[in-house]
This record gives C-alpha cells, structure tokens and sequence, in this order.
C-alpha cells in the first residue's frame, strides 16, 4: 500500500533503502518462519508440479481400460501390486495415475474461475465504489440478489441450462463467485478515494478513468490477493462437488470429483477408489488455505485480528 | 420494532425482483426452453407451434412481464416429469431438508461450543492447537467425502447406521454429522475469536477481580456476549447450510428438496428448478431477516433505526 509514496522518496531514504533486503528475500524470511505457511507453499508446489508433469509422473494411462486387473487393491494390501499402488477402480484404471491427472483439473479450473470472478467483482466493485450514486445502488442490490441464491442452486440452474462443460463450469464458478470481491473492493475504494494522493491526482486534472485504474487499482490489489488464495480453495471443492454430482467435468476426462463419485458404488468391496481422491482433495485445500491464512497475515494484517471475513 | 420489520419485508421485494430478473434471464434468454422441451424427432412446424403457444414470439419484456405475473401467483408452470405445477411438488420435499438441516444445526452447535470456549480459554494449549487443527480440517474436506467415509465405516464396515433413505433416529445420524462437520468448523472458529476478544475487556477483568468463580464469568459475562456476533454469522450460513444439504441428500439419498432438485437437473425440469431457486432465495432472505431481528433483540445496544 505505500507504492504511491515512493515516488518521492528523498536520496538519503534510497541510500537506507537499498541496503535492505529485497522484497522477496524478506517474504521468504517470513515464510519460513511460519510453519503453516512452509507447509502450505510446499503443497501447493506439488500439486502444481503434480498437474504440469502429469504425463512424466504417472505410471499408466489415466484412460486405460483393463477389465482382468479390475479393483486391485493398494499396494500394501493382499493381492495388491507395485504396478498399481493404489489399487485400480472398477474399469482397471490406475487410481494413482487417475489422482495424478485430476489435479491438472482441479488447478485449472479453481485458478480460472477466480480469475473470472475476480475480474468481474474487480470491476464492479471499483466503479460502485469510486462512482456511489444510483450506480452503487444498483450494484450494490444486485449484490444481495445474488448472495440471496446459494452458489451451488445459482451453479444448478446455469448448468442446466447450459449443459455440463469445462468451460461452462469456469464460467458458472466465475460469475457465481464474484459478490465478495465486489464488496471488499469497494469497501476498500470507499476509503481511498479520500486519501491525499487520489485527491492530489484529481487536483492536477487526471480523468476518473486514470484514477481509478492508475492509483486506486494497485492500492486493492493485495486484498483481491489474499482472498482470491482462499477462494480457489473453496472453488477446488464446489467444482469437485459438481462433478460428484455428474454435473461437473464429464468422463473420459479424469477429475477427483468424478472419481469418488465411481467409487462410491463399489464401496463395499473397494474402499480405495473412493478414498484416495478425497484425501488428494483435502490436502491440496488444506495447502491452498495455509497459505491463504499466510499471505493474509503478511499482506493484510488487518484481516487478521477480524479473523479473515 | 414494527417499523424495523415492516422495511425489513419491504426491502425484500426489490431483492426478489432481481433475482426473478436473473431467473428469467438464465432460463429465457440464454437458454433455449424450446429445444429443451421438443424430442429429438421434432419438425421445424412443431417448433414454430411450440414457440407460439409459450408465447416465446413476443418481446423480450413482454415475456418477462407474464413471467413476473405467473410467478406472482406462485405458478411455475408444470414439471413435465410429474405432469403436475413445480410448486407443491418443491414444498413438499420441504419437510425432510428441514429436518436434515435442522438436526445438523444440533450437531454442529454440540460440537462447536464446548471446542470453541475451551480453546479460547485454554489459548495456545495442546488442546487449542488440536480444535483449531480439527476446524481447517472440517472446512478442507468436501462433504459428500466424509459423507462416503462415514457410510463406508459406520453402515459398510461396522453396520452400525443404515447407508441412506429417511425414517427412524438412526438414518438421521450420519448425514446430520456430515452436513454439521463443515458447519462446525466455521462456528468453532467464529466462538473462539469472539471469546478471545471478549475475554480482553475491561468487564471480564472486572468480574474476575470482583472474585467471581472463573466458571461464571467464562459462561455468564463471556459466552454470553459471544454468542451475538456468532448467531448473526451463522444465520448468514444459511445459504451454505442448504447449499451443503443439496449434496448431502445426493449421497444419502435423502428424500429431499436437495434430491428433487438435483434430478430436475439431470432432467432439465426447468418448472421444478425455477420454483427450487425461488423458495430457497426466500429461505435465505428471511433468515437473513431473523439473523438481524436476533442481534438486535441479544445486543439491546443496537436501535431499530
């Protein structure tokens, strides 16, 4: 937040300035320093390194059918295989390599749909607050309309509509999702549009337009930071829930969703193939919000003592 | 009081128009209801009698206006899997959810007070690390895998609880603990950062030095006060509580309003998806609107206008 004060910044500061470390040394300092945080980088790391190399690292074809290998339990279990370490699901498909592929899936789509949802909250949120008048207004009520709607009914009827897709699905998650950011950007805008360097730069003539994009925009950027972190964490889960529901990623393509909802009729026989999906979606969420809870705590630490709502 | 109420439920109408508005938009204008409606086998003169008879030739607000009317008399028109009006259909799959979430509250409240005032209390303990630990992890796993964990041990492995369907005690257990874990969660949470904060104030210091039993100034000067922003967040749950029963009642089969729902879906029921979306966007603003009536009544300080 103090980027438009250092545009001023006299040399005797610079001098003191640049024997400090630099900003990445010192986030990495804080980062280590907390454990969660440690953790929660380093799940993140895997699972991203996990949906990049997906092809290198998994051991079969996540499509490949083989109905003689059918159900193989894990590993460490009787009749188990190194070949299939985490058994295979009720076609013969590899559980191990079929977890591998869905984070490609769950990242995809987490990550694209809050970047949706954030450039529309984003937006809305900087006009409603810079603007107020009849705008914020209507803005502002149809904020609560679409809070009134639970998510996952909103996310329901589009995809009925609609019918199930990649696509559809990052659209619904996006344009579902983006009342909390047009709220907290324009609570943020509220107050800094009254701060002395958004009045100093109307005072020299700039256009609503520069202001709002040039000076207010990079002061809400930290917050869109802190809770986009978290929100791909709950929208990893909402999209995982669809496809639970058949509403969500559609076979061949592998997502975890998908995955335990297979699963969950051979439970009786077959704990495996409803089991490790889940615990591949719990820990990936948990990365996510530790290091969500992290960045809020260094970037945000206001939101902190508000217990990050 | 009255007059807080009566613009309460007035401010509501400006909200529901906006949310048929979305409805209409979705259902009317982004989607096709004729191809929806029409099998495959459909000519192109059965397609232009259809449009007539739904009237889909008119303007654009024209439509909207006959929308808004029906909708005004409840009628969603009917579900063409129950060749019966989508309303009656919804409300009486009301009960069961209701009940499902309601019994789900009870867990979750039994859960999250005693964890929330002991962790607060007992700050920074083995135990506060251990509940704080339990509730990231409540709210990182997806519902319906705890649901499919429960059933695979407790009815599976152990046949302790029936897998799914509705009637007795025992059917009700594993899907209310499934639906109240995540609740739980945020509720723990919520009653931990509360106490803490409450237990900073100068009255709690007060009482303490009054030589009160720690008990009583824990439960009656602390929790108390506590509990009024809690309620007031977890009113706002409400939204989460039935977005969560949607899935729950998939995995237990629970002859919900979830279950309907999610079907009418599957069988693009447009009728009994539009009527869903509208009785629970009036669940959620009245519980909205109870929320604030309950702050107001537990915080005295807060004026009606």
């Amino acid at each position: 937040m103090s980027a438009p004060m250092e545009t001023q910044v006299s040399p005797s500061v610079l001098a003191t300035k640049s024997n400090r470390p630099s900003n990445l040394v010192r986030f990495s300092r804080q980062l280590f320093k907390s454990k969660t945080g440690t953790i929660g980088l380093f799940i993140v790391l895997c699972m991203v390194l996990m949906a990049v190399f997906a092809p290198v690292l998994a051991p079969h074809d996540p499509a490949k059918t083989n109905v003689a290998k059918r159900l193989l339990p894990p590993v460490w279990m009787e009749k188990g295989t190194s070949d299939y370490p985490l058994g295979t699901d009720n076609l013969g498909r590899d559980v191990l390599s079929r977890i591998i592929y869905g984070s490609q899936v769950s990242l995809l789509v987490g990550i694209c749909a809050v970047v949706v949802a954030g450039f529309i909250g984003i937006i809305l949120g900087l006009v409603s607050g810079y603007y107020t008048g009849w705008l914020d207004s209507v803005i502002m009520r149809t904020t609560d309309a679409f809070l009134a709607i639970p998510n996952i009914l909103f996310m329901l009827v589009i995809l009925a509509v609609m019918g199930p897709s990649l696509l559809t699905l990052i659209f619904v998650l996006g344009v579902t999702n983006w009342t909390t950011y047009a709220r907290i950007v324009r609570s943020e805008v509220l107050s800094i549009k009254e701060r002395d360097f958004v009045r100093a730069a109307r005072a020299v003539g700039a256009k609503n337009f520069r202001i709002i994009f040039t000076h207010i925009l990079p002061n809400v950027i930290s917050s869109f930071i802190v809770i986009s972190t978290l929100s791909v964490a709950t929208t990893i889960i909402l999209e995982a829930s669809l496809s639970f529901l058949g509403l969500g990623i559609q076979p061949p393509t592998v997502s975890w969703g998908g995955m335990l909802s297979d699963g969950r009729q051979y439970l009786a026989t077959s704990w495996w193939v409803a089991t490790f999906p889940g615990i591949a979606i719990t820990i990936t969420v948990l990365g996510i919000i530790f290091l969500g809870d992290f960045l809020r705590d260094i970037l945000d630490p206001r939101m902190k003592a508000k217990g990050g709502k | 009081m009255k007059k807080f109420l009566i613009r309460s439920l007035l401010q509501i109408i400006p909200v529901l128009f906006l949310i048929s508005l979305i409805v209409f938009v979705l259902v009317h204008v982004t989607g096709d209801p004729v191809t929806l409606m029409l099998s495959d086998t459909a000519t192109d003169e059965d397609r232009a009698i259809l449009i007539k008879a739904l009237g889909l030739d008119q303007p654009l607000y024209v439509q909207y206006f006959k929308f808004l009317g029906h909708l005004v008399q409840g009628d969603f028109g009917n579900s063409f899997r129950y060749q019966e009006p989508a309303l009656p259909i919804v409300l009486e799959r009301l009960p069961a959810s209701f009940e499902l979430a309601i019994s789900s509250m009870v867990v979750a409240t039994l859960i999250a007070i005693p964890l929330g005032i002991l962790s607060a209390t007992k700050r920074n303990s083995f135990l506060d690390v251990f509940v704080t630990g339990g509730a990231v992890l409540g709210k990182a796993m997806p519902s319906f895998w705890l649901g499919i964990m429960l059933i695979l041990l407790f009815a599976v492995h152990w046949g302790v609880f029936p897998v799914s369907g509705q009637g007795t005690f025992a059917h009700l257990v594993l899907p209310a603990i499934t639906l109240g874990t995540g609740v739980a969660a945020e509720m723990t949470r919520l009653i931990r950062s509360s106490m803490l904060e409450i237990l900073q104030q100068d009255y709690i210091r007060t009482a303490r030095s009054k030589g009160l039993l720690e008990r009583i100034v824990i439960y009656k000067h602390a929790f108390q006060n506590s509990l009024v922003p809690v309620i007031t967040i977890m009113a706002l749950q409400t939204s989460h509580l039935i977005g969560g029963t949607l899935i729950t009642e998939t995995v237990f089969s629970w002859p919900g309003m979830g279950n309907l729902l999610i079907q009418a879906v599957n069988q693009r029921d447009m009728a009994i998806v539009q009527a869903a979306v509208f009785v629970v966007s009036i669940l959620v603003i009245l519980s909205n609107l109870l929320a604030d009536l309950a702050y107001r009544v537990l915080d005295p300080r807060i004026k009606y206008n």
